[in-house]
C-alpha cells in the first residue's frame, strides 16, 4: 500500500480577476521510501501541491490518504498528530528561519511543541544528536543564523524537519539557493538520511539535472495539472509530452560536446485564473491542433508506468 | 599586440570594502582582457567577487566602503581609475584635492561612455526597471541623454528596440508590473543595447527565470550579439550557461582568478583543483552515479584570507610547497592559465 494516496485533489484561490487554478485535479501515489520529483516552471503550482499535500493548504477538494487515513477531513487536534509523520524543508534558508533564535533554540522548538523530551538533559541529549546527524559542529549551537552561510542555514532546516521523527517529507526548492558545491552536500545528506530513516520525499525543484539525480518518479506539471509521470530514466529516454521535451531541450548542459536540438518554445507560461477548458499547453504548443484547443485531455497510460495527458502523444 | 585589438583591459585589480568588522578582500590582483565580439565568461561561486568586478569597470562602485587599491581598467585604450595616491592622512589636503578633482574628471568621461559604449543588464529584472515609468521611456531615456536626437525620434527609437527583444510595440505605454519576468529581461537587453554598445557587462542575466524563458534570453543575446558584434562579458555560476553561449572563460575563487582559458581548455582539460571539484560537484543528466562529490568545506572568509593558496584548505591535491605563498597564474597552454603549482607541475611533467 503507498504511504500516501492522492485523490483529485483542487486548491483553487478566488482572487479579484476569478478563480486561480494553482492546483488542478492532481491524481497520484507516493510509495513508502521512494521519492517523487515534481518539476514545473514558477507559477507551475508545484508549492501549492507540497503545501496542499501537508495541509499547510486545505485543498479545494479531493481526497488525501496518509498511511490509510483520509486527513483533509480531519479535525486539528487530531490532525496534530499526523503533523508529526509529514514535514517540510523550505526553499530559502535565509527567511525560514527566526533570525532571532540560535541554532540551539530552532531545532528544540519543535520537540518542545510537541513535548517530546523528558527534561532538559533529553532534549540537549536530542539536539545534539540531530546536529550531528545534519553534520553541524557542536560549537555552533549558540550561533544565530546570520553567522552561518546558506548551506549551513538548510542543514538547521533539515534537522528542524527531522526533529519530530516524519515519515514523508516535502521538500521544496532546498538547494535552489545554495551554490553548486554546497548543492552537492545537502544533496547528498538527503540522500543518506533517506537510506538510514526509510524516508520519503516529495521533492520540488525547477532543475532537471538534480530532480533525475534524487527521483524514482518523476512528475512534470504545467499550469497546475500534472501533465507527464514516470520512472527517471524512463522520462529521460522518452519524454512523450511536447512540454517536456521542450523542458528537457531547454537545459544548459555544462559540456561542450553534446550540442542537442533545442526546442525553442514560444512565449511564455499563460495565466491560471479561469483556464479554458482545452488543452493548457495549447497555446505555446508546436504540435497543436484543432481538438486540442477544444477538449481536454486526459491523463493516458502509455505502458511502462508512463502517464502523459496530451491528445497527440506517442504520435509526434 | 596592438592597443587597439583589446577593447577593455583590467590589470592587477585589487577591490579592497572596509567594514566595521574588517577590511573585505573581494577581489585580488585580477587581470583580463576581452576582445572586440567577444563573449567572456566569469564563473564563481556567491563571494567570489564576480559582482564587484563588474561594477568596478562600470564605475559603479558605493565608495565608501568600496576601495580600489590597485590596477587599471582600459576601456578602449582609456584608463578609467585615478592614477593619483590616496591622501595619507587626514591632514594632506592638497593630495585630497588632487584625488577628488581627478575622479570628478573621470566620473564625467563615465557620464559619457555608460551606457553608449559599455552598459550592465542587472541581475534582478524585477527590480531594474523604474516601476512608475512606462517601459519604452525607460529605453528612450538613454537614447535622449546619448544621442543628439529629438523626443520623438528617441521614442521611435525605443520602440524599435522592443521589436528587436521580441515585444510589441504597442505595448510601449505599459509599466514594468504588466510584465512578465522574461519579458521584464527583455526590456533591461532593450535598454543595455539601445546605443549599441561595443561591450554588455550582463551580471547573471538568467538566474531568477525559467529555462524554457532562459534558452529564448540566451538565444536572443546570441543573436544580438552576431548582428551588432558586441563583446559581451558574462557573468554566472552555471557551467551549462557558459557551454551555451561563451567564447572564453574564467573561473573566480575568493576574489582571484583561479583558471582562465577557451571552452575546450576549462571544459575538457581543465587543471585547476576547484575547477574539476566544481564539475564533480554538478549532478550529471547523463550519468547515474548514486554519489555527487561535493568539495569539502567553505570558501575562506574574505576578511582573514591566507597568504597562501586560498583553496588550500578545500583541495584535494594539496602538498606542502601550496603553502610556501600564493600560487602564481601559469600559462598551461597557449591561452590557457591556471593559478595552482600542484596542476601547473603536472602540467610541465606531460
Amino acid at each position: 500500500m503507498p504511504l500516501l494516496e492522492i485523490k483529485n485533489v483542487k486548491k483553487y484561490y478566488s482572487t479579484p480577476r476569478g478563480l486561480l487554478h494553482a492546483v488542478d485535479d492532481v491524481t497520484m501515489n507516493i510509495e513508502k521510501g521512494k521519492t517523487i520529483g515534481i518539476v514545473g516552471e514558477s507559477g507551475c503550482g508545484k508549492s501549492t501541491l507540497g503545501k496542499t499535500l501537508i495541509r499547510m493548504e486545505d485543498a479545494t477538494a479531493g481526497e488525501i490518504w496518509f498511511d490509510g487515513q483520509e486527513i483533509t477531513g480531519m479535525q486539528h487536534h487530531e490532525f496534530r498528530k499526523m503533523r508529526m509523520k509529514m514535514q517540510m524543508i523550505f526553499q530559502d534558508p535565509y527567511s525560514s528561519l527566526d533570525p532571532r533564535m540560535s541554532v540551539y533554540q530552532l531545532i528544540a522548538e519543535p520537540i518542545q511543541t510537541y513535548k517530546l523530551a523528558q527534561g532538559k538533559k533529553d532534549l540537549e541529549e536530542k539536539v545534539f544528536g540531530l546536529m550531528e546527524e545534519v553534520g553541524l559542529a557542536k560549537r555552533l549551537s549558540n550561533s544565530y543564523p546570520h553567522e552561518l552561510d546558506g548551506g549551513r542555514r538548510q542543514r538547521i532546516g533539515i534537522a528542524r524537519a527531522l526533529s519530530l521523527d516524519p515519515e514523508f517529507i516535502v521538500c521544496d526548492e532546498p538547494v535552489s539557493a545554495l551554490d553548486v558545491s554546497i548543492q552537492a552536500q545537502i544533496l547528498n545528506l538527503l540522500m543518506d538520511l533517506q537510506k538510514d530513516k526509510d524516508l520519503t520525499y516529495m521533492f520540488i525543484t525547477h532543475d532537471m539535472s538534480v530532480v533525475k539525480h534524487i527521483s524514482d518518479d518523476i512528475a512534470v506539471m504545467y499550469l497546475g495539472q500534472v501533465v507527464e509521470k514516470a520512472g527517471f530514466e524512463e522520462l529521460f529516454a522518452r519524454p512523450l509530452h511536447p512540454y517536456s521535451k521542450a523542458l528537457f531541450s531547454a537545459i544548459p548542459v555544462p559540456s561542450i560536446h553534446n550540442r542537442r536540438e533545442r526546442i525553442l518554445l514560444k512565449g511564455e507560461i499563460t495565466s491560471p485564473v479561469n483556464p479554458k477548458p482545452c488543452c493548457r499547453f495549447a497555446a505555446r504548443c508546436p504540435h497543436a491542433e484543432d481538438i486540442c484547443r477544444q477538449t481536454e485531455p486526459k491523463l493516458r497510460d502509455m505502458g511502462n508506468g508512463h502517464f502523459c495527458k496530451c491528445h497527440r502523444a506517442g504520435e509526434v | 599586440m596592438a592597443e587597439n585589438s583589446k577593447l577593455l583591459e583590467v590589470k592587477n585589480l585589487t577591490v579592497h570594502y572596509e567594514t566595521d568588522e574588517g577590511i573585505v578582500e573581494a577581489v585580488n590582483d585580477i587581470s583580463f582582457h576581452i576582445a572586440p565580439g567577444e563573449i567572456l565568461g566569469v564563473v564563481g561561486e556567491t563571494g567570489a567577487g564576480k559582482t564587484t568586478i563588474a561594477r568596478s569597470i562600470m564605475g559603479l562602485l558605493p565608495k565608501p566602503p568600496a576601495h580600489v587599491i590597485s590596477g587599471s581598467i582600459q576601456i578602449e585604450g582609456q584608463e578609467m581609475l585615478s592614477d593619483k595616491p590616496e591622501s595619507k592622512g587626514f591632514f594632506d589636503f592638497a593630495q585630497k584635492r588632487a584625488r577628488s578633482a581627478d575622479e570628478r574628471r573621470l566620473e564625467r568621461i563615465y557620464r559619457e561612455i555608460r551606457g553608449k559604449k559599455i552598459s550592465m543588464m542587472f541581475q534582478d529584472p524585477m527590480t531594474a526597471l523604474n516601476p512608475v515609468l512606462y517601459v519604452g521611456d525607460q529605453i528612450a531615456e538613454v537614447i535622449k541623454i546619448h544621442e543628439n536626437v529629438s523626443e520623438a525620434q528617441a521614442r521611435e527609437r525605443a520602440g524599435e528596440m522592443l521589436e528587436l527583444v521580441g515585444i510589441p510595440a504597442d505595448r510601449y505605454k505599459e509599466y514594468p508590473h504588466q510584465f512578465s519576468g522574461g519579458m521584464k529581461q527583455r526590456v533591461v537587453i532593450a535598454i543595455a543595447l539601445a546605443c549599441h554598445p561595443n561591450l554588455i557587462i550582463a551580471d547573471e542575466p538568467t538566474t531568477a527565470l525559467d529555462v524554457t524563458i532562459q534558452a529564448q534570453i540566451l538565444e536572443m543575446l546570441r543573436d544580438l550579439q552576431k548582428k551588432f558584434g558586441t563583446a559581451i562579458m558574462l557573468i554566472t555560476h552555471d557551467f551549462g550557461v557558459v557551454a551555451e553561449i561563451c567564447d572564453r572563460c574564467m573561473v573566480i575563487y575568493a576574489g582571484e582568478k583561479v583558471e582562465e582559458g577557451t571552452l575546450e581548455d576549462i571544459f575538457d582539460n581543465r587543471v585547476h583543483p576547484y575547477t574539476v571539484g566544481l564539475f564533480d560537484s554538478m549532478p550529471d543528466m547523463y550519468d547515474n552515479s548514486l554519489r555527487l562529490k561535493p568539495i569539502k568545506g567553505l570558501m575562506p572568509n574574505p576578511m582573514d584570507l591566507p597568504s597562501y593558496c586560498s583553496f588550500y584548505d578545500r583541495c584535494s591535491v594539496r602538498c606542502d610547497a601550496c603553502k610556501d605563498g600564493a600560487p602564481v597564474l601559469r600559462e598551461i597552454n597557449r591561452g590557457h592559465f591556471a593559478a595552482c603549482s600542484a596542476a601547473a607541475g603536472r602540467g610541465e611533467v606531460e
